[in-house]
């Protein structure tokens, strides 16, 4: 049907602009004006928005958009299960910066996002999911795959929408995408009943712009505690820079680098923040809490200035907070003004996006050197070499942090890893070394076993020219490997190592540490995983010996597709250092040695 | 080790939508925090609505409940008015038994504390009361003896009381709460 469009040249050149379409899919009103259905409303609006992938899976309340979207340019990636898609769209999320979209039906649909967007809250990813809800005339009455999903998600999304009629539509949509994107990101939750996909309404992009709820509170900074934090900053003895996820949020990884540099600080990161100052760089320390090195968690304890950057005083980063880097000053500087003072009580707060923050800051910092204090972390730092399994002989053993260490060689540095939860999460985070922001993504606050291999799809649609790994254990991964399909429909060339121990590896080392190694239902009975890859058509190698691995990791590179490995590592190792919940963060278990401990049967 | 609480007041301006009071409330539940009144109404603008919520915080905690509680989309603005000097006004309704021999004193009650009887029966009465928490409760408990029947109480509602040297008394809604939809056409 060819028509001849009213006056509305900016949304036509828009979307001409964005997609190369020329047709819609309204039709004209009696009145001349362009009404649309909302299910095409939806699709209108994600395109406008510049959405690329959307990860879904129809059913019965969702129908009509999915039925409007094959008019659309947006890619819709199928999913196996939809808390698949929302950690695909997290993944999408964490690795371009740009909100990702999941999509699914009412009821068990809506429901199986639950984890995902937690997962996606807690780690501050903006992610924006779209619910099909039953029709506005049933909702309270127990239909058919109703549930009540805003009120569901109501703690664990910045905001969500229940939308009844086609009008609402564009707005709130618009303005997910302006939450879950502004201020500190998150997921926002979109649920739109039946009718109000179905019937239709004047659709105008102009019309729709979001509301301005309250003036944006700026961050107007304090020019006395700008000033507090340069006198400390300059004025410090012992500093260390605590750095977190934010700095990749905000985008501020040169103001990090040039405040670290200048003044001659020391980096310690956050499991997020990892990425966010290069690993090689003489003044990275590494990860910092509960399986922080010694020597990062010693300079934090014996620190005088803390200056704490997008993190949160998380509990695994602090251990006990009564004993916790006693003799400190600290600065926080954090957009989340709910964050401050939360955990540990801070003496300059500094309320704020950081790259604007640091550029505030740095003009007042002089140019320093901590000669004694550098020397000192490195003292403790070769005493740590020598407890690193790295140096330790593997006597025929094949340790995952020797896998991890090979797989950084083997990639030279440069893949983005997509990690699960648990032992390989951290023995990832210790061996492979991030120069670069957006390289390791990882589930840290909600700790979801099974998101790393959907996310990886995420990453790699985000990413295409990047080599995308995934490293999961045998444990999280067989929670969503149903996602195998989906990387095999999709054409996506993910490469998977799974650390497979035979156990549920960390709660197995909890079992071992503080349960008397009473290993209660985390032995494990896995598939064959080089078969079951096989079975999706994923060609899969297996690895029992240090030697294989190299050459393996190199046959796994060449696939041109998705390939994968199963290594057969030490069934009961443990990731050390290990500071128990709770306990003072310099009282760590090591890794015995026999250099230092006479070690039972070593 | 339960933490020391104290009894915070915040006055928020909030979107008047289905739902904000449900996210508000949340907000307290999920820490534990025990709303002890709470009252919500109309503004005087129609998409606006204002709440007063006294709860018990922990120690330390208030500045962060105010954070947390700006963090929510519908909320435009919070004020913690704890300290801040302010009038403070519940109303209840109590319905007393009234039969004739204690009538008088009951109408003698009412005069004292400048309450006013809103409906009379043959055996009971309904007394109305405005007032501070403080008066509302002595009233309550002269009546007891009597035979209450009955309460109904509101939560409280606050008002700050107007400051000395302010330029010109202007609207409490902060003006920079633009809740109309831009109409600037972008594209």
């Amino acid at each position: 049907m060819n028509l001849t469009y009213p006056a509305l040249p900016g949304l036509l050149d828009r979307r001409r602009g964005l997609c190369g379409r020329t047709s819609a899919l309204g039709h004209l009103r009696r009145d001349g004006n362009l009404a649309k259905k909302g299910a095409e409303i939806i699709w209108e609006c994600l395109e406008l928005l510049g959405v690329e992938h959307v990860f879904g899976y129809p059913g019965g309340a969702i129908l009509p958009a999915y039925d409007a979207m094959t008019k659309y340019s947006v890619h819709h990636v199928l999913v196996r299960h939809e808390q698949g898609a929302t950690h695909m769209a997290d993944g999408y999320a964490r690795a371009s910066g740009r909100a990702g979209v999941a999509l699914a039906t009412s009821g068990p649909g809506a429901t199986n996002m639950v984890t995902g967007i937690a997962t996606a809250m807690m780690d501050s990813s903006p992610v924006v999911c779209i619910t099909g809800q039953v029709g506005s005339a049933l909702i309270g009455s127990d239909a058919f795959q109703e549930t009540d999903i805003t009120g569901i998600t109501l703690p664990i999304t910045k905001h969500n929408y229940l939308v009844t009629r086609p009008q609402e539509i564009a707005p709130s949509l618009r303005e997910a995408f302006q939450i879950a994107n502004s201020g500190r990101p998150g997921p926002v939750l979109v649920d739109i009943t039946k009718d109000a996909q179905t019937s239709s309404c004047e659709f105008s992009w102009a019309a729709s712009e979001p509301r301005v709820r309250r003036s944006e509170r700026k961050s107007v900074l304090d020019p006395a505690n700008l000033a507090a934090a340069q006198h400390l900053i300059n004025h410090a003895r012992r500093p260390v820079i605590l750095a977190g996820h934010g700095i990749i949020l905000s985008g501020a990884e040169n103001e990090l680098l040039a405040l670290a540099e200048l003044a001659d600080i020391p980096v310690a990161l956050t499991l997020l923040g990892i990425g966010a100052f290069p690993a090689g760089h003489r003044l990275c320390l590494g990860m910092m809490g509960m399986h922080g090195e010694a020597w990062v968690n010693q300079a934090v304890q014996e620190a005088d200035l803390l200056i704490a950057l997008g993190m949160r005083f998380d509990d695994r980063v602090t251990g006990n907070l009564e004993t916790y880097a006693q003799s400190a000053k600290k600065i926080h500087i954090e957009i989340d003004r709910a964050e401050i003072d939360k955990n540990v009580r801070v003496d300059v707060p500094l309320a704020g996006d950081l790259r604007e923050v640091l550029g505030r800051l740095l003009p007042g910092i002089q140019r320093s050197q901590h000669r004694d204090w550098l020397a000192r972390i490195e003292t403790s730092k070769r005493e740590s070499a020598a407890r690193d399994i790295q140096n330790l002989p593997d006597r025929g053993h094949l340790y995952a942090a020797h896998v991890i260490h090979d797989l950084w060689r083997a990639t030279c540095g440069d893949a983005i890893v997509v990690t699960d939860v648990g032992q390989h999460q951290m023995w990832e985070a210790q061996y492979y070394r991030h120069d670069k922001p957006r390289t390791l993504i990882t589930s840290g606050g909600l700790g979801t076993m099974g998101f790393a291999l959907p996310a990886a799809v995420g990453v790699k649609l985000a990413r295409p020219d990047a080599e995308v790994w995934v490293v999961a254990g045998d444990g999280g991964f067989q929670m969503t490997m149903a996602e195998l399909a989906t990387v095999v429909q999709e054409k996506l060339e993910i490469k998977i190592a799974i650390i497979n121990n035979g156990y549920l590896g960390m709660v197995r080392q909890w079992q071992e540490f503080f349960y008397d190694r009473r290993y209660c239902s985390t032995p494990l009975l896995s598939p064959d995983f080089v078969k079951l890859a096989e079975a999706f058509g994923i060609p899969a190698f297996r690895v029992h010996t240090r030697e294989q691995v190299i050459p393996a990791l190199r046959a796994v590179r060449q696939q041109p597709g998705p390939a994968l490995i199963d290594l057969q590592v030490e069934q009961q190792d443990s990731v050390f250092p290990m500071v128990p919940a709770g306990a003072d963060l310099h009282k760590m278990i090591r890794r015995p040695t026999p250099l230092f401990e006479r070690v039972p049967g070593a | 080790m339960p933490e020391r609480r104290e009894q915070h007041k915040f006055v928020l301006y909030v979107e008047n939508e289905p739902g904000v009071l449900n996210r508000v409330a949340s907000l307290f539940r999920r820490r534990g925090y025990n709303i002890e009144s709470l009252a919500v109404g109309h503004t005087e603008r129609p998409d606006v609505s204002r709440m007063t919520i006294l709860a018990g915080v922990n120690e330390g905690a208030a500045p962060r409940v105010e954070a947390n509680l700006y963090k929510l989309v519908n909320v435009l603005s919070v004020e913690d008015v704890t300290f801040v000097p302010s009038v403070s006004r519940s109303l209840a309704l109590i319905k007393v038994e009234a039969p004739q021999e204690s009538r008088h004193r009951l109408m003698e009650v009412v005069r004292a504390f400048r309450a006013r009887i809103v409906d009379l029966s043959l055996r009971s009465l309904v007394i109305e009361a405005t007032g501070t928490e403080s008066k509302i409760q002595a009233l309550v408990d002269v009546l007891r003896p009597f035979g209450i029947l009955e309460i109904a109480r509101s939560g409280q509602v606050l008002m700050a009381r107007g400051r000395e040297g302010q330029a010109a008394p202007q609207s409490s809604i902060p003006a920079e709460l633009c809740l109309e939809h831009q109409t600037s056409p972008s594209g």
